[in-house]
Parts: structure tokens; C-alpha cells; sequence
């Protein structure tokens, strides 16, 4: 499948931003058969005096801007074409938890594909007891982890309520957890919080979903902004196997990766810092479509 | 040795604990000789002239305003300097010894980190677990990969050092981040000195200041390239240590800087200045590495340089020491290092570090569980030193407060996110308690820099001693007390070497001026002068109700005119007049680095007078009291007037005083020279104006309304006047970077040009209110351009 994506975020600025900088996460990855970004194109309105590319520790494309002169508003355009390849269906080869253990044990390197970065605690992913104990509930002795990730995805979906309205970017997954709310990055955080707890090394994915479903499938919730999902390490054999707690479903064709890391703080779309005395507001558009044929 | 030698007197009733070893006394029982030369004089002093000595060294400490002191929101908190007089004495043998452990350690502690931000060697062939860094927060991802410009990573360290009951030493932790206490040292020294000057003898005692000025030098670049600009980026007022960046930052004559004094421009970290934005290549680090970019470290921080990561990363920034070097005082890397230096260097460790066990390996888990009575149990991603126990510490079994821990319960449930390490003790040092020495446990902080010939340790130290003769390190955690180290050597040494760089007379470029620490200059200059016309106004008042009892006229007028400016006059010294002084003394804070030590005392002095100061009353001794403040604020003026060098700093603060004095003069006569103004006005004009005896001498008549417009605001000679500011402004103006673009007059030179002109050609008779009002309007637009042009 052949996508064409769109993004489009505005900053308005309340008072005149001065010497703004940001970073920029947008770029759809190239990940080994399975995601191709056949072209991709940042833009800028206005355009920044200086601007820098680079790849980060996990491998996402970064692009830096700053401007010298005031600021009252920033617009950033992405066009990209994609070209997204489905796994085939495969067995369940992920080991028990216990085994899983021994194998993280045996594997040395701290390389940025190594899920040992994945265990701990990350600047917006605090252990919480409240998340630890629901997911512990939920936990079977003796199954798979990929099985263990199938049961506590389906449990946080159907346990916690999409409201677009409910938190904000820098909500803790405990506050979200507890009021059993939030949207793609909160369902993230949550499963992300319980699963390294119980020593399953979990990650966060920020990319875009197809915005009108195939015929006769549902629209998919946070197809209309930057959209979030949780990537866990299900063994060597396995490897990493993504998941979408906030639609209940494993990631596949109608999903495009822009961005890993631990949590949304190593991803973030555009990260800021402006020199001004007032607010911003900011505005995000999506469109991600198939190409015919 | 006899009875009455006073000598054996001194040390007679000196017991070294058991079981340790001591500075003073040796395994032989007997005095090390390196001590005796200072306590056979120390023996023949009186308890008054020690008493005065210590005094002495105390006196110097609090003038130079060294205290422990924190900020908080609420206000800041001031500790005295707990010096122990009697210093530290180690023989430079001995110290040679030690340098030669550390500069080892300093060489293994920079292979591993350029490892963990390079290869990843020692990761992945075993010799680190690779939980302990990539599950550590200190190991900052977006580092790795990026050689540092400089070459190394490490730079200046510092390292934590206890003596062991057989005499050896041994290492209790690195400080690898951004160590502080070099300049407290210093301070110790300068101290200690004043408190053992003659007839002690000095001259066989290692100086402290080539260990600085070579480090200076080797971060300014030998080769004096006009852009190679070396500055300390502190945290900033709310840091423990901020005092100490200053005063380093004074002694070595670098910039001061917090993150946003910076900001980078293609990729270079440029200094924001009040001559425009000017490259810096090398940043001294005294803030966590985490807070120095919002962008790529810590999106949280406020207190950052966005683009600063990527500054690095095109090389050109070297940061001293580089970002993320604070992983290696991760706890649990002390149980690796000794391994690590046998794979890395060949060798063992010339100074042990202190005995560690991580409880992710099931062997060493299980020695810690069975050891765990001698141990302490604690995070092995902690950071601080070994002393430092927090809530969840298990010591010898048991958490700080008391309650048993199930020790192997938590090893279960936690294991590798664990160490055991040793209970160790440390020996001890005399200090002087209530006329006698007694021994207290001591642990030294020893800095390290690099310089073109390698790792230079400087010779002394920061010692730490503990409250009570309890020698264990843990001891150190409940206060205590600090006190200088002498490296002494057998001969005399050489009293000073002069660096690479001052081998060659040079006369430094004018440092440069952040538009941050002119901003500050800027307003203590204002809020001096402000305070000093409130207290001005309050004696008018108060000198009047002496005079003729509240209901006169004028009394009500003065009254209604300061209720006007925000002051009532329920106390009889104004809760404003301090609020000012206040805020002068934060803004002098932040440029402590830049301001006098004198004026600086003189600020905080004639705070707690007023803040100490009983409740007059009003009246006649309220007036009194306050004459006796102006007094005080005149002693701030005569400093900064006679005594400061005419940097461009001292240009802003001036500017400060001229254009507040100017605009509270204007708006003062605007009132009380009004032509339907009460009788009587006139001359509290002159009184707040301080002219009286001028007015006496210059017009041979009463007060009328031009006389005092004459003198309050057109004329030149009177420093009162609001043209003499005008023009004292424009002078300064016309100093400035800048007041020339392309040849014209800048916009903030013109405006002032146009004010002081007005004034000189003004008619009294004809500068009504309303042109008092304008240009008092007028000032404050030069204010507000001066801070558009050089304060933002």
C-alpha cells in the first residue's frame, strides 16, 4: 500500500516570539521490509533562518529550525509518500515472561535497538502501584508475552474511555490511569508504565493512521492529528511487535511510524522554546490516503 | 619532651578513637612530623589570641559574604561558614602519592565515558551490565556519538577521599558532573591564613593558585585566538553553590553566564552582550547536565540554552566538563572500576574506591545479603556520595529512622537497582572545641584539571569534618564543619610560577558585558536611588511634623504625594523603603561576580539596619532615623562613584541612579512646584531636593517658584538637578556600544540629546507642569530604549 500524508501544524503566537527554536520529528522512518518514506518534504512559513538535519539515538530523522526575528506565527508542512508493507500473520514464538527474563539477561549492549532502554522508568513514564497492580491482575502465569500484550491492550481499551478532551500533552499516565480517560498518548503511556513494570520492555510510537478506513471497516479514533501507539519487545525470536491500545488492534497496513523512543518526550512532533511573554495556540491537520490502484 | 612542654600539653589530652587511623598522630603514637612546626607555635598561643586569630578568619569569611546559603521562593536562608581553623597537614610525599592514585583514576574515568558515549565496548563484552546504563537517567542518549571538540570529555573532576585504619587511602566516590568546592577551598585558604599568619611559617606550604590560572589559561586557549572565550555557565541564584561560581568567576576573570545569557546562531553558542551577540567557545558547566538544553535534554528546564546539544555537535562549544559525564558517579560503576582498570589499563587501581557490591549479580547479591550488618544498602543509580543516606537506605540493617529492614525481602523485590557497599570509617583530624583539640573524622574533596601536561591535582583541598568523634563515614551526613589542607613540603616552595600566558605582559581584551548582568547593574542602580528618595520624602515629613503637628498643610501634602507613589505612612519607616533595598540587593546578587565586595556589604548592612531597627516615632526621631539611613545610602553612592573601575557595568549602574534620580525629581517639583502648590511647597522641594544651603547661598531671595525650578531642574552645577542627570546620562549614553550607527546618533542617544537640550535652553518661568509631566514621560522613554537596546 502506497500512501500519500499530509501534515500541517500552526503556531500563533500571542506575543511575538523572539530567537524560536524548535525540533521537528515528522518524517515517516524507512523501517526494513516493512515501511518504505519514498520522498518526504518539511517546509516552513515563514521560513526559519537556520535549519539542520540529523538522525537521533533511535534512529528518527530530526530537523532543527531557528529564527533571529520575531515570530508571530509558525506553520510546518510535511508531504510525504509512503509505501507501508504488511507483516504477514505469524505464530506466536514470543517466550513466557520468566523466559523472556533469561534472554534480556543474556543480551549485552546498550545499541539503539537494544530493548534493554525500554525497562525502566523515562522522563514521562513513572511506575505507578495503581497501573503496576492492573496489570499484574491481568497477567497469566505461564502465557506469552505476546499474549500478555494482546490481554492488557484489550483491558486498558475497553477499561479507559477515548475523550480528546480530557488531558493534555503533559499528563502523567497515573492521572489519566485514574481517571480511566485520555487519548492515544495516554493509552500509550499507561500499557507502556504497566508492562516495564512487570519486566517487559515497551516503547512509544508516534506516526499517522489512514484517514478514511478501507470500505465497510470503522474510522479509526486520532486519525485526525499525529496518532500514538506502544511497540514491545516479544523475545528474540519475535522481536518487537507494535500494538494499538487505543483502537484494540495490532499494527499494520493502515498505520505509518514516524518516530520511536521510550515514551512521548524522546518523539515529540516539534518540540519549542519560544521567547514570548504570551501564550500559543496550535493547529493540526492530517491527511494520510491511499493511492489508487 | 618534658611536663611543661607545651607541646606535649596540647596534645596531652588527645584520643584518637580506636580502630582508626588519625592526621595528627601517627600509627606510632607520636606526632607526624609534617604536624609539628604548626603546633609548636599553635602550643605557645594564648586562648585570647587563638580566640582573636579565629576571629580574624571569620571576620574575612562574612565580609566576603561567604555563607551557606540557599534560595527558595520564599525568601533566602543564611547559614555562617562552619570553618575549623586548624588545618589539614599532609607532607607532599605523601600527596604525591595521591595525585599519582587520582590522576590514574581521572585517565580510567575518561576512557570509560568516551566508551559509554562511543563504542560501547565495555557494555557489551561484560565488564558493565548493561542495566546500569541504559536504565540510567544520568547516561544522556542524545550525547552519544558526538566526539567532544576539546577532545575529552573530562576536564576538571573532583573526588571524595577517606584514610583507612592502616594509613592508606582509598576513593569514596567520583565527581565527574560539575563538582563544586574548588572555590571554597580557596576561600578556606585565604581564611585559614588570616587566622595563622605570623609567626607561622608559610613558605613551605603548596599554593593554591597556579592550580587555577593554568586551568584558566588552558580553557581561554594558549594561543589567545580573539574568539576563544572561556565562561562558567552557573544554574543560577537558586543553586547551594552559586556564591562559589561568582567567586570564581571573579578570581579567574571569566564571564558568569546562566542559559539565557546564551543563545545559539548557526550552530554557534553566542554570548548575548550589550555590544550585540558574541561567540563563546568554552563553557565551565556548573549546572547538571540535563538542564542545559530544553530542546534535545530535559524539555522541562528552564534554565537552558535551546540548540546548545546541536552546538556541540557541530563542534563548536566544548563544554567543561562535556554533557553527560555525570554518569560515571553512578553509584554501582564503583563495584566495575577496579576491573575495569586492570582490562582498560593493565594495572590495578593505585587507590582503591570504596568496597561495592551490585546486587544484580546473584554472587555478589548473596554477599550483601550475608554482609549486610557491615554494609549500607542503597540505589545503584544514586549519584550522591556514600554518606549521603536518603529514606530508603538500609544501614547495617536497619532504614535511617530506625525500623529493621527485611533485607532480603528488598533484595528479592529490587536486585539490581541495589549496592551494598562497606560501612568504612574514616580517620580523624584535631579541631579546636572549647580550648582543646579533639579528633573528628575527615574526608577530603580533591579537584583535578586538565592541562597541556595532563591531569594537575591541586595541592589541598576541600576537607569535610564530622560533628562528633563517631568516625564512620556516615558520621559526615549530620553537619559538621570544613576547614583548609595544607600540602606542606621540607623546604621551602616556590611562591608562585607564572603561567604560559602571563609569561608575556598582557592586557586582557575589556571583558564583555551580558546584557543579563547590565540589566541587573541597571535597576540596583535604580533601586538604590529609588529607596534613597523615599527616605528622602519620609525625613521631609517627618522633619515637618516635628515642626507643625499633622494637620498642617504641608505634612498632608507630603503625605497625600507618597500615598501617591504606593507608600503609606502607618509605619514610621515605610515597609517600601526596605521592599527597594530588597531588590537592589537581588539584582547586586546576580552580578556578584561583577560588583564590589564593599558595595556590596555596604547593601547588606544598611538592610539589617532597617530590617534590626526598633520602630522610631514619628516625628523628630523618626526624621533622625532617617538622616542616619541616607547616610547609609550615601556610603553605597561614594563607592560605586570613587571606587569602581569604569567598566562598561558601571556605565549601566550609573544609568540606573542619573535617570531615576532625574525622573523622581521631575514628578517631585511636577507637584510641589505646582503654581496652586500650598506655601510652604516650595521648600520641601529644596529639602527633598537637599539644596537648602545652596538656595541660601545662590538667590538672595525667599523661595519662589522660579528659584527652585532654577535650581531643581535647569542647572548644570547642582547634582540634584534634574538637567545635571540629563546630561550625565547623555554622557554616559554617548559611552556605550553603539551610540553611534553608521556615524548618526543612535535612537536612544537622540532621545536623550533632545531631552537635555529642552532643559538647557528652558525658561523657569515657563516650565510649567504640564512640561514637567512631558519630560518626565520623555525619561521614561529613554529608559525604555536603553532596555531595548542593550538589556533584552
Amino acid at each position: 500500500m502506497i500512501y500519500d500524508i499530509r501534515l500541517s501544524i500552526t503556531y500563533n503566537y500571542a506575543a511575538p516570539s523572539m530567537q524560536a527554536r524548535n525540533i521537528l520529528r515528522v518524517l515517516p522512518l524507512n523501517r526494513a521490509g516493512e515501511q518504505r518514506c519514498l520522498t518526504g518534504e518539511i517546509s516552513f512559513e515563514p521560513r526559519p533562518q537556520e535549519r539542520a538535519d540529523w538522525t537521533d539515538f533511535f534512529g528518527n530523522g530530526v530537523t532543527e529550525i531557528g529564527f533571529q526575528q520575531p515570530l508571530t506565527n509558525l506553520t510546518v508542512h510535511l508531504s510525504a509518500r509512503v509505501e507501508r508493507i504488511a507483516r504477514a500473520p505469524q505464530l506466536d514464538l514470543s517466550p513466557s515472561r520468566p523466559r523472556l527474563a533469561a534472554e534480556l539477561a543474556g543480551l549485552q549492549g546498550i545499541d539503539a535497538d537494544s530493548p534493554h532502554h525500554f525497562l525502566t522508568p523515562s522522563p514521562r513514564v513513572a511506575f505507578d502501584a495503581a497501573i503496576t497492580d492492573f496489570v499484574g491482575g491481568i497477567l497469566l502465569e505461564g502465557s506469552t508475552v505476546l499474549a500478555a500484550v494482546r490481554d492488557v491492550g484489550r483491558a486498558l481499551h475497553e477499561g479507559m474511555r477515548f475523550d480528546a478532551g480530557a488531558t493534555d500533552v503533559n499528563t502523567p499516565p497515573a492521572e489519566s490511569f485514574r481517571n480511566r480517560h485520555g487519548v492515544c498518548q495516554d493509552f500509550s503511556h499507561v500499557m507502556i508504565a504497566g508492562l516495564r513494570a512487570h519486566g517487559i520492555p515497551a516503547g512509544y510510537v508516534s506516526g499517522f493512521l489512514r484517514t478514511e478506513p478501507p470500505k465497510g471497516k470503522p474510522r479509526l479514533e486520532g486519525a485526525d492529528a499525529m496518532h500514538a501507539w506502544v511497540r514491545v519487545w516479544c523475545g528474540a525470536e519475535l522481536g518487537w511487535v507494535e500494538y494499538d491500545p487505543t483502537n484494540d488492534l495490532m499494527v499494520g497496513a493502515d498505520h505509518v511510524a514516524v518516530a520511536v523512543g521510550r515514551d512521548y518526550s524522546d518523539v515529540a512532533p516539534v518540540k519549542g522554546a519560544v521567547r514570548s511573554s504570551g501564550g500559543q495556540k496550535s493547529r493540526h491537520a492530517v491527511d494520510m490516503v491511499p493511492l489508487p490502484g | 619532651m618534658t611536663e611543661h612542654d607545651p607541646l606535649d600539653a596540647l596534645i596531652r589530652g588527645y584520643h584518637v578513637p580506636a580502630g582508626v587511623a588519625d592526621e595528627m598522630i601517627g600509627a606510632d603514637g607520636k606526632v607526624r612530623p609534617v604536624w609539628r612546626p604548626f603546633l609548636q607555635k599553635f602550643a605557645k598561643l594564648s586562648a585570647e589570641d587563638i580566640a582573636r586569630r579565629f576571629g580574624r578568619g571569620d571576620r574575612y569569611l562574612r565580609d566576603a559574604g561567604v555563607f551557606y546559603r540557599q534560595y527558595r521562593e520564599e525568601g533566602s536562608t543564611e547559614r555562617d561558614w562552619p570553618l575549623s581553623h586548624v588545618p589539614v597537614l599532609l607532607h607532599d610525599s605523601e600527596w604525591a602519592r595521591i595525585s599519582a592514585g587520582l590522576r590514574q583514576r581521572a585517565d580510567l574515568l575518561e576512557r570509560v565515558v568516551s566508551d559509554l558515549y562511543g563504542p560501547g565496548d565495555l557494555v557489551r563484552s561484560g565488564m558493565l551490565p548493561t542495566e546500569l546504563v541504559a536504565g540510567n537517567p544520568a547516561w544522556l542518549r542524545p550525547m552519544v556519538g558526538i566526539n567532544p571538540p576539546s577532545g575529552h570529555f573530562l576536564n576538571f573532576v573532583a573526588f571524595e577521599l577517606g584514610r583507612n585504619p592502616d594509613g592508606s587511602w582509598f576513593v569514596l566516590g567520583d565527581r565527574t558532573e560539575a563538582p563544586s568546592g574548588a572555590g571554597f577551598a580557596l576561600e578556606n585558604r585565604v581564611a585559614t591564613m588570616r587566622a595563622f599568619s605570623d609567626p607561622f611559617p608559610h613558605g613551605t606550604i603548596h599554593r593554591l593558585a597556579h592550580f587555577f590560572r593554568e586551568f584558566r589559561d588552558e580553557m581561554q586557549g594558549a594561543d589567545g585566538h580573539p574568539d576563544s572565550r572561556a565562561a562558567i555557565l552557573t544554574a543560577g541564584l537558586g543553586t547551594e553553590t552559586y556564591f562559589e561560581h561568582a567567586y570564581i568567576a571573579r578570581y579567574l576573570g571569566l564571564m558568569l553566564l546562566e542559559g539565557e545569557d546564551l543563545v545559539v546562531e548557526d550552530g554557534r553558542t553566542m554570548v548575548r552582550t550589550v555590544a550585540g551577540n558574541k561567540p563563546i567557545s568554552v563553557l565551565w558547566r556548573r549546572m547538571d547536565a540535563a538542564f542545559a538544553d530544553p530542546l534535545e535534554l530535559n524539555d522541562k528546564s528552564r534554565i537552558g540554552t535551546p540548540g546548545l546539544v546541536n552546538s556541540i555537535r557541530s563542534g563548536h562549544v566544548s563544554m567543561v566538563n562535556s554533557l553527560g559525564t555525570g554518569v560515571l558517579q553512578t553509584r554501582a560503576f564503583l563495584a566495575f572500576l577496579p576491573r575495569i582498570a586492570r582490562e582498560l589499563l593493565g594495572e590495578p587501581l593505585e587507590l582503591p574506591n570504596i568496597a561495592t557490591w551490585w546486587c544484580g549479580s546473584a554472587q555478589e547479591r548473596a554477599t550483601v545479603e550475608a554482609q549486610y550488618e557491615r554494609m549500607t544498602i542503597s540505589d545503584a543509580m544514586g549519584q550522591d556520595l556514600p554518606f549521603d543516606v536518603s529514606d530508603d537506605t538500609i544501614i547495617a540493617g536497619r532504614f535511617p529512622d530506625g525500623r529493621y529492614a527485611d533485607v532480603s525481602e528488598r533484595l528479592d523485590a529490587l536486585r539490581g537497582a541495589l549496592v551494598g557497599q562497606e560501612a568504612v570509617s574514616l580517620s580523624t583530624t584535631p579541631v579546636y572545641e572549647e580550648g582543646r583539640l579533639v579528633p573528628r573524622p575527615v574526608m577530603l574533596r580533591v579537584f583535578a584539571a586538565r592541562t597541556a601536561h595532563g591531569w594537575s591535582i591541586m595541592p589541598g583541598g576541600y576537607a569535610r569534618i564530622g560533628p562528633s568523634g563517631d568516625a564512620t563515614a556516615l558520621a559526615l551526613r549530620r553537619g559538621g564543619s570544613v576547614a583548609d589542607v595544607w600540602i606542606v613540603s621540607d623546604r621551602n616552595v616556590p611562591t608562585d610560577r607564572p603561567t604560559t600566558v602571563e609569561r608575556q605582559f598582557q592586557r586582557a581584551t575589556p571583558s564583555l558585558l551580558p546584557s543579563r548582568a547590565a540589566d541587573n547593574l541597571y535597576w540596583m542602580g535604580r533601586y538604590v536611588e529609588r529607596a534613597e528618595g523615599q527616605i528622602r520624602l519620609v525625613r521631609s515629613y517627618h522633619m515637618r511634623l516635628a515642626e507643625t503637628g499633622a494637620d498642617d498643610l504641608r505634612v498632608t501634602r507630603i503625605a497625600k504625594y507618597l500615598r501617591r507613589t504606593g507608600i503609606t505612612l502607618e509605619d514610621p519607616v515605610p515597609g517600601d523603603i526596605l521592599e527597594n533595598l530588597r531588590h537592589a540587593i537581588r539584582c547586586a546578587a546576580k552580578v556578584r561576580d561583577r560588583f564590589s565586595i564593599d558595595g556590596w556589604i555596604a547593601l547588606r548592612s544598611l538592610e539589617a539596619e532597617i530590617a534590626g531597627q526598633r520602630a522610631p516615632v514619628p516625628g523628630d526621631e523618626a526624621a533622625r532615623a532617617m538622616s542616619h539611613m541616607l547616610r547609609g545610602t550615601a556610603g553605597f553612592g561614594g563607592l560605586v562613584h570613587d571606587n569602581m573601575y569604569r567598566f562598561v557595568g558601571w556605565r549601566f549602574l550609573s544609568l540606573g541612579r542619573a535617570l531615576e534620580r532625574a525622573q523622581a525629581m521631575t514628578w517631585v517639583l511636577a507637584d510641589f512646584a505646582a503654581p496652586t502648590a500650598p506655601e510652604g511647597s516650595f521648600d520641601i522641594a529644596i529639602e527633598v531636593g537637599d539644596s537648602v544651603m545652596t538656595h541660601r547661598r545662590r538667590y538672595l531671595i525667599e523661595t519662589n517658584r522660579s528659584t527652585v525650578i532654577d535650581l531643581l531642574a535647569l542647572d548644570h552645577r547642582n547634582p540634584r538637578s534634574v538637567r545635571y542627570q540629563v546630561s550625565a546620562i547623555r554622557q554616559l549614553v554617548s559611552e556605550l556600544p553603539g551610540a553611534e550607527v553608521n556615524g548618526e546618533l543612535s535612537e536612544l542617544a537622540r532621545a536623550i540629546l533632545r531631552v537635555e537640550t529642552k532643559l538647557a535652553v528652558a525658561d523657569p518661568k515657563r516650565l510649567d507642569t504640564d512640561r514637567l509631566v512631558s519630560t518626565a514621560r520623555s525619561l521614561g522613554r529613554v529608559s525604555d530604549l536603553l532596555t531595548q537596546t542593550y538589556l533584552t
